[in-house]
Parts: C-alpha cells; structure tokens; sequence
C-alpha cells in the first residue's frame, strides 16, 4: 500500500460526498414533478410520450399498481431482447456477421439484462451484433436503471407521505428517470469517454498486420455509449467480454476514475432525495455514514490484500503485488478500489478479473454482494435495501426498549417488519441453495475452471453475484451451460423480484400510515448511535447468514495459501 | 390494471426508440464528428496500412522488440468449434487467465518464466507485471522496470548502445495523471515504433 494509493481512495470518496447534494437536489426536483433547466427541451418529449402511450400524468397509483406496471414493463424489454437475439442474424447492424443466440444464453441474458444484473455468459464481441448491443442492451440499461431508482423513489414517498393510498405514477417516474436524469448525463459522458479513447462506430471490426507480420482483428462498435450508461446505471454488462478492463471500455487512468465516480453518484444522491423528502438530509447523511464505513473497511482489506500478492508470487521472489487479471494502467490500488465499488453498488462491471485476486481480495466483493449491495448500491435498489436494514435496526431498537419502533414519523409495525425480513432471507435461499446444487450436480462441476477450495468459490461467487443483481464473475467459471444459464436465470428473477414486491408492500403500507410527530422517546436516527446500530445489525444479519459459505471458500483458501498449497 | 398494458406497449417502444437507437446513433454521428480518431479506435496506421490501435496492446516475441506482458486471450479450436486454443493478444475474444492465489497453473506458469526472464537478464528484478497475464489480454502497457529490464536484450539484437535505449524508454514513459491517477507506464507499440525509427536513423 501506498500514499498515493491511499490518496486516490480518499479524493475518490471526496468527490462522491460532494457530488451528493446537487444531485439530490435536482433528482429530488425530478421525481416532485418540478420545473427543471433542462424542461424547455424536454417537456415536450415527455409530454408526447405520455399522449402516445396514454398516460395521464395527474394519476398516481396505489402501490400494487405500481408495481404490476413495472412487472409488465419488464416483460416487454424481456422479450425485445430475447427477440433480437434470437433474430440478429437477419436484421440489419451486423458487420461481424454474427449468428443467432441459442436459446438457453438468449434467456439468460434477457432475464440478465432486465433484472439490471448484466451477467455476462456471453461474451460482447463475439457473439452480439451492434444492433442488440444498442436497441437490446443499451436501451434495457437504461430502463431497468430507471426502474430500480424510481422503485427506491416510491419507497421514500411511503415513507415521507402520511394517510395517501398512492406512491407516485410508474409511469411517469420512469420516463421523467430516463428523460432528465440518465439521458442528459449519458450524452456528456458518452463525449467524455470518447475524447478518452473508447470507439463510438458502426464499423466493421478492423483488421491490422501488426509490427511482426501477424494479423490482429480488433473489435470495434458503438461502446461509449453503451459504457456510459453500463456505469451511470450500475448495469455493468460490458461491451466486450473483458469488461471495463477492455483497454477500448476503459483506456485511461481517468476514464476508469470517472467510471467509478459514475457507479456511486446516483446511488449516494439517493440518500440525500431521502433526505430531502422527508423533510431532514440529516436522515439522507446518516444513511450514508453507514454505508461509508462499510465501504472503507471493505477498502482497506482488499487493497491491503492485492498489494500484498500471493504466496506463490513471494517465493519466486516477485514483488509488487497481486499483477495476474491487472491491468498495467490502473495497477493495484485502482484494480481493488474498482473491485469493491462494483461490488458494493450492485454494478459488476469489472476493470482486473476478480477470479485471480488473492483469496482476502477476492472475498471482499463477495461479501459486499452478499450483504445485498447495501453500500451505495445498485441505483435504487441500494437504497431500498438499506431502508430494509434500516426497518430491521429500528426494530431491534424497539425491542430493546420495549416501545413501538419509529422511524421518521412512521411507526414500523409487524407488517413491514416480515416484509422486510422476508426480502432480506431470500437472497442467502437463492445463494445458498444454488451454490449447494452447483457443487454436487455433475455437469456443473465440470464449469469450474480452478480447482480445490477456489473452484467452490467461483460457484458461491456465481450465484451471489446473479442473486444480488451484480453481474461481476470470477470468470473462470464456464457459464454459457444449459445449468448455468437456467439456474443462474432463476437466481436473478428472484433475487430481484422477490425483493422489489415485499419492498413495495412496505412503500404501500406506510404511505397509508398516519405520521406522527417525533417526542423525547423517539430514537434519533441522525447520529453516530443510530449509525453503529445499523452497521451491525448488517454485520450480524450478513454474518450469520454467510459466513460458514465463506469459511468453505475463501477463508480456507487463504490459509492453504500461506501453507504454501496449491490445487 | 387493464389500463396499464398500453403504456407498458407504446412506452416501452417509445423509450427504446429514444434509447436504444437516437441515442447511440446521435452519438456515433456527433462523436464521429468531434473526435474523429478515437472514435474509429485510434488506429495507427504506417505506409497506408493499419499495424494496430494506440490503446490494443500486440503480440512481440522478436528479440529487436519489446515485450509486452503475457496474454490469455484465446480463439476457437479449427479443428473442434467446441474446444479453444491459446492466441495471445486476439482483440476479437478479450478475456484473462481466471487462474486463482492457489492454481498450480499459474505457479508452474509463473515459474517458467520468470526463469526464462532471469536467464536472460540476470543483473534485475523481474518485474511482476512482465510474467502476469492482465485482464483483458490485451493490455497495451508494461511497467516502466519491465521495459528497463529488457534493454539489454533489445540493445543486443539491435547493435545499439544501452544507455540510447534506455533514454528512448524514459522518453516513452508516462507518468501519473496529475501526478496521483494511474500508474507509470510504457505503451509497448509507441516505444517499438519509435525504436524503429531511431533504428532508421
């Protein structure tokens, strides 16, 4: 570890609180319906939308309404994708000529892309025409980042709206999302990535004779903009296979620090929407602090791992730090630093391959995936998450106490409490249980690609990343099976689903309390206590739940390591 | 809920118009535009012929060349479509090694050549990054200690003095940016073209 190293993290997290407050500022005008600088160009578009598609923008609707809408909309983008990948072989865009997708990877990528995981069990450039990086993959990064933030958005209206039946207009939310929030942003940043280096073409891939004679076919496309969205939104399926390592998906040292500032913005600005909606961004900071000093632990062991290396790399006498699945431009501290940003923000984009990170190193992005995505999260979803835990931690609280538990002038009953509790336990289920299929049933076994405790690793790694909506891999794992890709299919429909409807119930169901006003024996959630107690209520939930997964993996993998073992 | 399924139609494809075709298409036209190299992949081109792009690392194995690191990009097997065969540094298919801390693979692999680097140039370190493959496989830099580690090599094949090697590679070195983001390091195709043109000379 260095100074430098150490400084890049803190001018890193710097600039995410600093970003914070404008952008809660205008998200929070957004989502309130409000007049914007940007509304002279883009009201009329979003009023055209609205005549086209019927939709009488005064209406709200009630919190299952909302999401049935929601349900419906995903099962549109599913089939667009599903369609143009089963069909790309014939439709227009496709210099590269590539062949129709088989269906088991089309499912999979569809159910991929809609539940904003962006697994990747295919890889980019060799299997996907332009025209479904753009109208399958681009436009569904768009869209199911709108869904996750305007979800959270609903939430927050449960909690700072007192005795309404209703949490906003689906609808609405979504377009207003995409049209002022995403779009705006993604055509600067699209520019920005471009003068950085990344290609922004409808070309066909270019065939160089290098320096020695060989011949090199480099693959080009449309990627800046799909890039940008791909972090904007915390979708994080890359254009090519390797990802935002991809010296064309991430060719400079400052394209990878402004990819990673672009995964946290949305998700910390949400925190101060919080804030802002019901009434105290003291709430929206508090929040944030316990996510900080989640991300700041996680941080410090991973990077501390990495520059630590391996065994193997000691005894030959090698120093510098872990290098294998590095990249030389980003070196160690912006490798680990990017590792457990897209892995506590539920993106999964991935700059160095976590596969060959030290077993410590490495096991952090897990548990950042198996604390549910928690610390900043993916956009929205994250936040929603956290006001789980945080209904959980106000609970406890309450028991200690013995008084009913409040939080910002809602009172937390037994309704919300199993609603919440109930999202948080099937994410482990779906994990837990697949894993435990994955490294028994044959024909999975035969996917790892390391053998010994790593191997386990991968397959545990697989399915939380595909439950927790996160996309990234240890890659080494063969996923392009039919198992695989039903399996890990089934664990991202669920992962997602199953905790966006309990979510709901509960935005639902407080929007219709009454609130109440805040008395002495009400438990301040603005300070340092309220902040400890949510950090360990996730520490202990998280804890309990994975920890003896990540005895079998990890854990013993270091210590083999350090006995000098290798598989 | 009836009254949901029109939007949840004419919305979807409305959005998808905006976002999955105006937008990226707009982009590749104003970009196009804008920065006209980048955008085509900032290919370099020699006597009317494209010999790679600035930013995708090539594979060197000649003696008179740097190397660049080790790549485990790999490419379908002619003989068997199901199976796949190594091809350092194939920009069609990116990918890394996915090896792990406790791969016998990678410890045998490691092994092999940082005893191949220390036979030849026995007087330094061997640098880590010049025996580790990087994540993409096509990583267009080394480390400034991996390009310095091989000018006894290059200087030998090419019947140039060390120190003139040496130089072009510090002139070649990229420090960080703002002295803080990144790290130091040689792109491996601009340093072998302008060995070539010193070798011109």
């Amino acid at each position: 570890m260095t100074v430098i190293g150490w400084l890049q993290i803190i001018l890193y997290c710097a600039i995410v609180v600093a970003l914070t407050k404008p952008l809660g500022w205008y998200m929070t005008r957004v989502f309130n319906g409000e007049r914007t600088f940007l509304s002279p160009v883009l009201r009329p578009i979003e009023a055209g939308i609205y005549w086209i598609s019927g939709v009488d923008e005064k209406r709200e609707q009630h919190w299952m309404t909302y999401t049935v809408a929601m349900l419906l909309f995903h099962v549109g983008g599913f089939l667009i994708i599903y369609g143009l990948m089963r069909l790309q072989a014939v439709l227009p865009f496709n210099p590269a000529g590539q062949s129709a997708v088989g269906e088991d990877l089309s499912f999979n990528t569809a159910i991929s892309f809609i539940t904003n995981t962006n697994w990747q069990n295919y890889g980019g450039e060799s299997t996907l025409s332009y025209l479904t990086q753009m109208v399958g993959l681009t436009h569904q990064n768009f869209l199911s980042a709108a869904t996750g933030i305007v979800l959270a958005v609903a939430l927050i209206r449960g909690f700072s709206r007192a005795s309404m039946r209703t949490v906003g207009n689906f609808w609405v939310d979504v377009t207003r999302c995409t049209l002022y929030v995403l779009l705006p942003i993604c055509i600067v940043y699209t520019l920005f990535l471009v003068w950085q280096g990344i290609p922004q073409t409808l070309g066909a891939y270019v065939e160089a004779t290098t320096l020695e004679g060989a011949r090199q076919t480099i693959a080009v496309g449309p990627v800046a903009s799909q890039v940008a969205i791909k972090m904007l939104g915390t979708n994080g399926g890359g254009f090519f296979n390797a990802n935002a390592a991809h010296p064309f998906e991430n060719p400079t040292a400052l394209s990878n620090f402004v990819q990673m500032l672009s995964i946290f913005v949305l998700g910390a600005a949400l925190t101060n929407v919080f804030g802002r909606m019901v009434g105290n961004q003291r709430q929206g900071w508090a929040i944030l602090a316990v996510m900080g000093v989640l991300f700041v632990a996680g941080v410090g062991v991973c990077y501390w791992a990495e520059a630590n290396g391996t065994a193997t790399m000691h005894a030959l006498g090698l120093t510098g730090g872990n290098m294998e699945g590095k990249e030389v431009r980003f070196g160690i501290v912006a490798s680990s630093l990017f590792a457990v940003i897209t892995t506590a923000a539920s993106c999964g984009a991935v700059n160095a391959m976590h596969d060959s990170f030290t077993a410590l190193g490495g096991m952090i992005p897990l548990i950042n995936i198996q604390l549910g995505e928690i610390i900043v999260g993916g956009v929205g979803a994250g936040m929603y998450g956290m006001l789980l835990f945080v209904i959980l931690a106000i609970f406890v609280a309450g028991l200690m106490v013995g008084r009913t538990p409040e939080y910002v002038g809602k009172k937390i009953e037994a309704r919300e409490v199993k609603m919440a509790m109930l999202a948080i336990l099937v994410l482990p289920l779906m994990y837990l249980g697949w894993t435990a299929v994955g490294v028994v049933y044959p024909a999975a076994v035969a996917s790892m690609a390391n053998a010994g405790p790593h191997g386990f690793t991968e397959v545990l790694y697989a399915f939380t990343s595909a439950t927790g909506n996160n996309g990234s891999a240890f890659a080494g794992l063969t996923g392009n099976t039919l198992f695989y890709n039903l399996t890990l299919a089934s664990a991202m429909f669920v992962g997602r689903f199953f905790m966006i409807v309990p979510a709901m119930a509960i935005a639902g169901s407080l929007a219709g309390k009454k609130s109440v006003p805040a008395s002495a024996g009400t438990f301040p959630t603005t300070g340092g206590l309220f902040v400890g107690l949510v950090v360990g209520v996730i520490l202990i939930i998280g804890g309990l739940t994975f920890f003896p997964a990540l005895a079998l993996g990890p854990i013993v993998e270091h210590l083999a390591m350090n006995a000098g073992q290798v598989f | 809920m009836l009254r949901e399924i029109r939007p949840a139609i004419v919305l979807l494809l409305a959005l998808t118009a905006i976002t999955g075709l105006a937008y990226p298409l707009a982009m590749t036209a104003i970009a196009g535009t804008l920065f006209p190299v980048q955008a085509q992949g900032s290919l370099i081109e020699k006597d009317g012929k494209v010999i790679g792009s600035a930013l995708i690392g090539q594979e060197f194995k000649d003696d008179k060349y740097f190397h660049g690191r080790p790549s485990a990009t790999v490419a379908p097997d002619p003989n068997d479509s199901t199976k796949t065969v190594p091809a350092p540094y194939n920009a069609a298919n990116s990918g890394g090694s996915n090896l792990g801390p406790t791969s016998k693979a990678l410890a045998d692999r490691l092994k092999e050549d940082v005893d191949k680097l220390r036979s030849e140039n026995p007087n330094a370190a061997v640098p880590v990054d010049l025996v580790t493959t990087s994540a993409s496989g096509l990583d267009p830099n080394i480390s400034p200690e991996a390009a310095q580690f091989q000018v006894p090599r290059v200087a030998k094949a090419r019947n140039l003095p060390e120190d003139q090697v040496k130089q072009l590679v510090t002139a070649n070195t990229e420090g960080r940016l703002l002295g803080l983001l990144g790290e130091p390091r040689v792109n491996v195709l601009a340093l072998n073209l302008a060995l070539d043109r010193m070798a011109a000379k």
